[in-house]
């Protein structure tokens, strides 16, 4: 049994790395290939290998996520933590307390405002970069490029960000640029700041952006520019109406990447923020570190639950709509 | 086909670096474990990081004495404390609360009661430490054996300010904008402002709303809040900050180790505080917990620290009358007019710490 699986798992590979190309250059594959697959399918199941293959992988997603979220939600409904020999009950107290007090509602949207300008800075900065990785330079530039994005991405979040403190502080390196240059700022007072937030935030996430979008931008046929440039469309025009549109997957991906994380940071607001660095992601780490009122720290989290899944759902209704405008 | 393969690379090195950098939380840490001989038993401490009993000295010489290898666990707040203690009976052996939480340990059975005729050193506490009634329950018993208190004051840059500072109010002072570390903790903080406005009790607010007016208005002079005393002395070496409210303690190691730094305690008063010593419920080592609270209350230990390190003020007459004249610690912290002027910590009810946890979260959200 295990020689043949062998077997057959090398012509799966082939025949379905064959599939994508097929689909990507939009001509049907040959049918032997998919009577191939259906067979082997067929065989997996019945051997019971299937489950052997996604056990793994949804026993891990049940006990590394469901299951400690399901406590978590869980311990939102209760009145304290229920370790040592204290008397716990159930309770919405941790959800009207949200509700109770204006500055939490102030937090949050002051999170979620962070969110967007770190996604919208993001894109700004990464879709040109993508656009020339992907679209004009050779091959053997792109790794070389690649690298430069990547290798700031494996050092400790911590470093990074110190980092900035050490380029953003009064004094510090764009400082004493500036009065080289012969500007004289009384002070360039970034650090401690709001947008030092915003600096952070984009430097550790602006990878995820130049990727995706490097990925999808990748995937345009170049021939469809050339079709737009041949009719006489201009630079713009072949970005506006063709490339730009063909694209919007990999933005919506990486924003999606982008905000959800960057709503909840609390380690770049604390180190970087100063006095503006409270957020609703420092208050949910000050319930679990501080305060130990994991209790109400678990309905912060899944009231920011609730509201990102719900733009998430505008979202996508939206990119529903797009497409049904642009099929019509 | 090849840069297909790439993108696989790249997005797994991603999400590989996510994950580890995610996980980085700053401020908890544990010491590294060496390898132990079999013979030699294991001893827990559970302390403030860099806060005396981890002193090489200290681990070398007690280590030494009774052939045992020390072993450090951390919290960032009395909180954690807690729950680290609640979370893991019968693993540490000895732990150090603020005397203010030493109630809450006893009433929920997380500590032991000390038998003081088994130590040496008990009778050489100061009367005013040693009848603290907060170290007892109602039958008695004592749970805990003050080590060393000091206050959570103000410490300024002396190059700054030659002339020194008398008064708390500087820190509200506009000429200071910008120029102020407050410590990110709502007890300290409305204590200190309760303070500010001339309220000796301040742990029984005259006006909570006078007190949230001026941390509101204190806030407009702050850079930044701090959480640590590692964090507070880059932000003083960095010349990010000139003032702040800081402990004592920590003021006189970062002197000691070159920052031109000095702690006063203003006219207004300011808040002290009291750690104690604890044995764990079910301590692994009990006999050996006891030798450890006697070697850290015996002047031997401490006049050590203070002079290689910097520490707070003793709670034994003898530690001090070993400092030198001029010390810190003696001359000015350890008068009792100095403890007079002093509101030390008490012990808060659940509704009053969320109460004032609102209010201070409320503070830091105006910003």
């Amino acid at each position: 049994m295990e020689p043949a699986l062998g077997r057959s798992e090398g012509i799966t590979i082939n025949s379905t790395a064959a599939d994508k190309e097929y689909k990507t250059s939009g001509a049907k594959p040959p049918r032997r290939n998919s009577r191939q697959k259906q067979e082997i399918w067929r065989r997996l199941k019945n051997q019971g290998v299937l489950w052997f293959l996604l056990l793994p992988g949804y026993g891990w997603l049940a006990f590394a996520i469901f299951i400690p979220l399901l406590i978590m939600f869980v311990f939102s409904f209760l009145s304290d933590v229920p370790f040592g020999n204290r008397v716990v009950e159930f309770t919405f107290k941790n959800y009207t307390d949200y509700f109770s007090r204006s500055f939490y509602w102030k937090l949050t949207s002051k999170s979620l405002m962070t969110g967007c300008y770190t996604t919208l800075y993001s894109i700004l900065i990464a879709y040109p970069m993508a656009l020339v990785i992907a679209k004009v330079l050779p091959n053997r530039w792109r790794s070389a490029l690649f690298m430069l994005v990547i290798v700031p991405f494996w050092s400790n979040t911590l470093v990074r960000l110190y980092s900035w403190a050490i380029v953003l502080r009064n004094g510090g390196v764009i400082d004493l640029l500036l009065q080289f240059l012969g500007f004289k700022p009384a002070t360039l007072d970034i650090l401690y700041s709001y947008p030092a937030i915003i600096v952070g935030l984009v430097h550790g996430y602006v990878p995820y952006m130049i990727l995706t979008l490097y990925i999808s931008l990748d995937r345009i046929d170049n021939s469809l520019l050339e079709a737009a440039s041949s009719l006489g469309a201009s630079w713009w025009q072949t970005f506006w109406r063709i490339l730009f549109p063909l694209s919007l997957p990999g933005v919506i991906s990486g924003s999606i990447l982008i905000f959800i994380p960057s709503i909840g940071s609390f380690i770049e607001p604390r180190l970087l923020g100063g006095r503006s660095g409270t957020m609703i992601g420092t208050i949910i780490e000050d319930q679990f570190i501080q305060l130990f009122n994991w209790p109400f720290g678990a309905s912060l989290s899944f009231i920011m639950l609730v509201i990102v899944l719900l733009l998430m759902g505008i979202m996508a209704l939206m990119l529903a709509r797009m497409r049904l405008l642009r099929t019509q | 086909m090849k840069s297909k393969l790439m993108y696989l690379i790249v997005i797994g090195l991603l999400l590989i670096s996510a994950c580890t950098s995610s996980s980085t939380q700053p401020g908890t840490q544990k010491v590294d474990e060496p390898v132990v001989s079999t013979e030699q038993v294991t001893f827990r401490v559970l302390n403030w990081n860099g806060y005396g009993s981890d002193e090489a000295f200290a681990l070398e010489e007690f280590g030494k004495m009774y052939n045992v290898k020390i072993e450090h666990d951390y919290f960032n707040s009395e909180e954690e404390l807690l729950t680290k203690i609640r979370t893991s009976p019968a693993t540490y052996d000895v732990l150090l609360p603020n005397v203010a939480y030493l109630q809450i340990a006893m009433s929920e059975g997380l500590v032991e009661p000390i038998d003081v005729t088994k130590m040496k050193n008990w009778e050489s506490l100061l009367p005013r430490f040693k009848d603290l009634p907060e170290l007892r329950d109602n039958a008695g018993n004592i749970y805990g054996v003050p080590w060393v208190w000091g206050a959570t004051a103000v410490a300024y840059n002396t190059e700054k300010f030659p002339e020194g500072i008398t008064s708390m109010n500087v820190l509200w002072d506009p000429a200071n904008k910008g120029q102020v570390a407050v410590f990110d903790s709502f007890e300290d903080e409305i204590v200190f402002a309760g303070l500010a406005l001339g309220d000796r009790t301040p742990y029984q607010p005259d006006d909570l709303d006078a007190v949230k007016a001026k941390l509101m208005d204190l806030m407009e002079n702050v850079k930044t809040l701090w959480a640590s005393e590692d964090e507070f002395n880059k932000l003083f070496a960095n010349g990010d900050i000139s003032l702040g409210n800081y402990w004592s303690g920590a003021a006189s190691r970062a002197a000691k180790m070159g920052l031109p730094m000095a702690f006063t305690v203003p006219q207004e008063g300011a808040l002290g505080w009291i750690d104690t010593w604890a044995i764990a419920k079910d301590a692994p080592n009990k006999d050996l917990a006891y030798k450890w609270l006697d070697y850290m209350i015996s002047s031997q230990f401490y006049v050590t620290w203070d002079t290689t390190a910097g520490a707070p003020t003793p709670t034994t007459q003898k530690s001090l009358d070993a400092l030198p004249e001029d010390n810190f610690n003696r001359a000015v912290m350890g008068t009792p007019e100095m403890i007079e002027h002093l509101v030390f910590m008490e012990t808060m009810s659940p509704e009053t710490r969320e109460e004032w946890n609102r209010l201070w979260e409320e503070v830091k959200a105006s910003q």
